[in-house]
């Protein structure tokens, strides 16, 4: 019977010489949870993921999986399964021999085998293509075959290094379905490794988001979206509009910050007090063009493009000391009459901004 | 090779072309139908050549049978080659698959170099150095009585030193076809059937010597026809002492051309062996469930 565990990193670090691939990396995912490590290439996230299956052993720290320190047990030993980028699956066995691979491991007998590889094919939707080799697959079949394969040794912890990569857009998305509905169906913890913000956000009960060897945030796709912990996490995550300048005034749950399109005000949740260095993040769809001298969060420039959507239309505008600004203006039947090069001004709510430290300022 | 011509030219397509025939016809065809019709002739003196006596059968063939010594040293050696195959895959396979899936950078590049470097060398020379190994003053013995295993130095010839010194003097030509077709090997497969709970004997019976067979299969066709067809190895190694019983049916066919001047029987002891070497490929291409495609890559 399949069910998840849970998995636990305690100061995790993985040092490949001098170079720092994680630091410190310190998380709890729960059993049977969908969580995914979302980071730009070289981020540590698949050197994460090698951590937990056990290919790679920390330098320092420790991963626990269901409670049990995993230090010196071989990925053979672990209760997880790996589904690698490329797959990984044997070309020269049968559909149903690949599937039954670690059962074959096991020392399981070749009836019993076959049986239970029928029906995990039978889970992923491959019904009577067992006899099949590999190569006689589809790009999503063979997706499937490796689902199979892995949940075959009955995983507690399915890892998965961004494997929908090498599929076409409409097949990700169906798979993306396919996996979340196989993910509930066994309620074994699935570890996703993706550089894909949209696969992460659609799938994941919870998202860890890594730059450079850190976990810069963990939490759900919304908190992630709607309250970045830093730049980075504001601007991989989604766009942010990023306004450098220094915080003049802290009152309350606001603060104003004096940047060199002047004051702007925004939420203020690190509590960053006067003369701290900080970013203003926006995001573009809580940008409004402004007319008139309304007071408030005020950037004059000239429009730089301006893009027809469909559903939106996409501004940008070039501030006086060149940094562009987007705004994301709804399409609600009256377009805007703008033009290159015409002056425009944008505008957002203070509540719309959030007001972060510069990382490396404490 | 329509598309020869189309990339040269006609000139030089047909240069190419008429160079790769005669080179076939005069140095492979040729040579081999007239060895086949010298060996169905008998032996006879050069006033009786072309004469009533000189007529085709296949007695040279039957004497290779019918002798007793010549035959089994006929068998001993399309054994000993087997035996020399199987003991060079087993030392080489190891290697092969530390060079092409573990070593990394400047060490496996050293391990290649320490393999070659041997090779720069003769094969005679090469042989020559097991035999000073070997020898009754040689290092062997030396070290073995400096260990005090053994009193007197030990005659180290024979069967078993010949074939030491054939895995030795072939084992280039088993390691690289491995190594091969092993490097072409996802590494992802190998971490795959790891991490599905296979033991190392498991991931190589089932994930890698299935990947590596076409190498496999090169790397025993080539070892088999080197160690059957060796005269060198056999001629040096059988001088150490206690080695008079470690004739190659080699040396037989060279006595026969060399020695006994009976070119008729040297044409049909070799023929022979020729026709037991092919015989010796199409077996290992069926084990092996190998094409010639794969054997040509």
């Amino acid at each position: 019977m399949l069910s998840g565990q849970s998995i636990t990193l305690e100061q995790v670090s993985m040092e490949f010489g001098d170079f720092v691939a994680v630091r410190n990396a310190d998380l709890h995912i729960e059993a049977g949870e969908f969580f995914s490590f979302l980071g730009p290439s070289g981020c540590g996230k698949t050197t994460i993921l090698r951590l937990i299956s056990g290919f790679n052993e920390p330098t320092g720290g420790v991963i626990r999986i269901g409670g049990a320190d995993m230090a010196g047990i071989g990925p053979n030993r672990r209760p997880t399964a790996l589904i690698f980028q490329n797959l990984a699956l044997f070309p020269l066995m049968k559909v149903w021999e690949n599937v039954a691979f670690g059962l074959e491991a096991r020392g399981v007998a070749r009836a019993e085998r076959r049986r239970r590889a029928a029906s995990l094919l039978e889970l992923v939707a491959l019904e009577g293509q067992g006899e099949k080799l590999v190569s006689a697959l589809s790009g999503g079949q063979r997706q499937r075959v490796a689902i199979a394969r892995a949940l075959a040794v009955e995983p507690a912890v399915l890892l998965l290094d961004e494997p929908l990569s090498a599929l076409d857009l409409k097949l990700r998305q169906k798979m993306r379905a396919e996996l979340r509905t196989i993910q509930q169906k066994t309620g074994v913890t699935f570890v996703y490794i993706t550089h894909d913000q949209g696969e992460a956000l659609t799938m994941s009960d919870r998202i860890a988001v890594m730059s450079q060897g850190r976990i810069e945030q963990v939490g759900t796709a919304d908190a992630i979206y709607r309250e970045p912990a830093s730049a980075f996490v504001a601007t991989f995550v989604g766009e942010s509009n990023v306004l450098a300048g220094r915080v003049t005034r802290a009152a309350g749950d606001e603060a104003m910050l004096e940047t060199a399109q002047g004051g702007l005000a925004g939420r203020n949740p690190h509590g960053l007090e006067g003369g701290a260095r900080a970013q203003l993040v926006v995001r573009p769809e809580r940008c409004r063009l402004l007319d008139g001298e309304a007071p408030g969060n005020r950037l004059a420039g000239t429009v730089e493009r301006l893009d027809f959507e469909g559903a939106f239309v996409s501004l940008v505008v070039r501030l006086a000391d060149g940094t562009e600004v987007a705004a994301q203006l709804a399409n609600d039947g009256e377009l805007p009459r703008l033009k290159a090069g015409t002056p425009a001004t944008i505008g957002f709510p203070p509540e719309a901004a959030l007001l972060l430290p510069v990382a490396g300022d404490g | 090779m329509a598309e020869l011509f189309r990339r040269l030219g006609a000139v030089a397509g047909a240069l190419v072309l008429g160079t790769v025939i005669l080179w076939v016809l005069f140095l492979v065809v040729l040579p081999q139908l007239f060895m086949v019709d010298m060996s169905l002739r008998p032996h006879l003196p050069v006033p009786e050549q072309g004469g009533p006596a000189d007529v085709r059968s296949l007695a040279n063939y039957a004497t290779l049978f019918a002798n007793d010594l010549h035959r089994g040293i006929f068998l001993r050696t399309i054994l000993s080659a087997a035996l020399v195959t199987v003991l060079a895959l087993l030392v080489c396979y190891p290697v092969a698959y530390y060079l092409a899936q573990v070593a990394r950078g400047p060490t496996a590049a050293l391990l290649v170099l320490g393999l070659v470097v041997p090779f720069w060398v003769n094969e005679i020379l090469r042989t020559f150095s097991w035999f000073l190994i070997l020898s009754r003053n040689g290092l062997l013995n030396q070290v073995l009585m400096g260990l005090g295993l053994t009193e007197a130095p030990l005659n180290m010839g024979g069967v078993g030193a010949v074939m030491v010194g054939m895995v030795y003097a072939y084992i280039l030509f088993m390691v690289f076809p491995l190594y091969n077709a092993i490097e072409s090997l996802d590494r992802n497969q190998i971490e795959a059937a790891r991490d599905l709970g296979a033991s190392w004997p498991r991931i190589h019976a089932r994930v890698v010597v299935p990947h590596a067979k076409p190498g496999i299969a090169v790397g025993c066709i080539m070892t088999f026809m080197l160690a059957a067809g060796t005269v060198a190895v056999p001629q040096l190694l059988e001088a150490l002492p206690g080695g008079t019983n470690a004739r190659w049916f080699t040396q037989v066919i060279y006595s026969l051309f060399f020695d006994g001047g009976d070119w008729n029987s040297g044409a049909a002891y070799a023929f022979a062996l020729l026709v037991s070497c092919v015989i010796f490929i199409f077996v290992m291409m069926r084990v092996f469930r190998v094409g010639i495609a794969d054997v040509a890559k």
